[in-house]
């Protein structure tokens, strides 16, 4: 258990974020939605400066433990362009990712949310597995 | 002489709004990195149910959720946000096929690589090329759906 505190307090501190932008500003910290309404050209800056502070998130961390939280990539450059492009084209199409519909939408217990958390889940869990099969 | 500058309500309360975002970001991508959720190896390891099982995605969701369902509870007393003149939630549609196409299509992606949108962008401060590459895709895809998507009436909000 206790090799999942920094998990569990990690995860406290993204409630909290969500949290602070929807009891102060009103609105919905969704990462894709606030790239899609900064590609319109809505609310250019208070979503602008969460992105620039989410940006700010890494060095804060460093800061306190010393050294960068890790970043292992395994996929190949061909997959990890077909995969950004399924994320980004996927996450539009269902208004939502793992930020807006996993954590303020469960929280709103919003069944759409939860329809869009299982469905990204299984598909998560298919694909990883049929890797896994693929290329052991 | 001069005269005092005037700032407008309205003003004081967008630069209130941009401070807030800022904050929030920050804490967003802290919460992020002392989750280990930066990492695309340990949220595939949650994905790997049939592999060497990692559960810490669990654990990040779960205290998440808490926290914000707490923040959903005190929105009931409250008339509207302080900084803003209303709260701007999403109106509850039916789940129809473009919630599931699209959660599934966003599913594949995510197991493909790891990443998805929060993650990918706060690991852009690391300068990983992959990284550059996976956020230049997606803002691609992005902008991909919303083309085609606007060529159809109805189609995306």
């Amino acid at each position: 258990m206790t090799a999942y505190w920094p998990s569990l307090i990690g995860g406290m501190l993204i409630g909290l974020s969500a949290s602070m932008l929807l009891l102060l500003n009103g609105r919905v910290a969704g990462i894709s939605g606030i790239l899609g309404r900064l590609a319109q050209g809505t609310q250019m800056l208070p979503n602008a400066a969460f992105v620039i502070g989410l940006m700010i998130g890494p060095p804060l961390y460093r800061l306190g433990s010393g050294a960068w939280p890790s970043v292992t990539i395994t996929a190949s450059l061909p997959v990890i362009t077909i995969a950004g492009l399924l994320v980004g084209f996927g996450s539009r199409m269902g208004s939502g990712c793992t930020s807006g519909h996993g954590v303020v939408g469960l929280a709103r217990l919003s069944p759409r949310s939860l329809a869009a958390v299982a469905t990204f889940l299984a598909t998560g869990v298919a694909t990883v597995t049929l890797m896994r099969l693929v290329a052991p | 002489m001069m005269r005092p500058a005037r700032i407008s309500s309205a003003q004081i309360l967008v630069a209130l709004q941009v401070l807030v975002a800022l904050l929030a970001g920050a804490v967003f991508g802290l919460g992020l990195s002392l989750s280990g959720m930066l990492d695309p190896a340990r949220v595939r390891g949650f994905l790997d149910v049939a592999g060497d099982w990692d559960p810490s995605l669990a654990f990040v969701l779960g205290g998440a959720v808490a926290v914000a369902f707490a923040a959903m509870v005190l929105r009931r007393h409250l008339q509207r946000p302080a900084f803003a003149s209303a709260f701007h939630l999403p109106a509850t549609t039916p789940i129809d096929k473009r919630l599931i196409l699209g959660s599934a299509i966003f599913g594949l992606g995510w197991g493909l690589a790891g990443l998805c949108p929060g993650p990918a962008l706060a690991a852009l401060s690391l300068g990983l090329a992959p990284v550059m590459l996976f956020v230049a895709a997606m803002l691609a895809g992005m902008t991909l759906h919303d083309r085609l998507a606007a060529r159809q009436p109805g189609g995306s909000r």
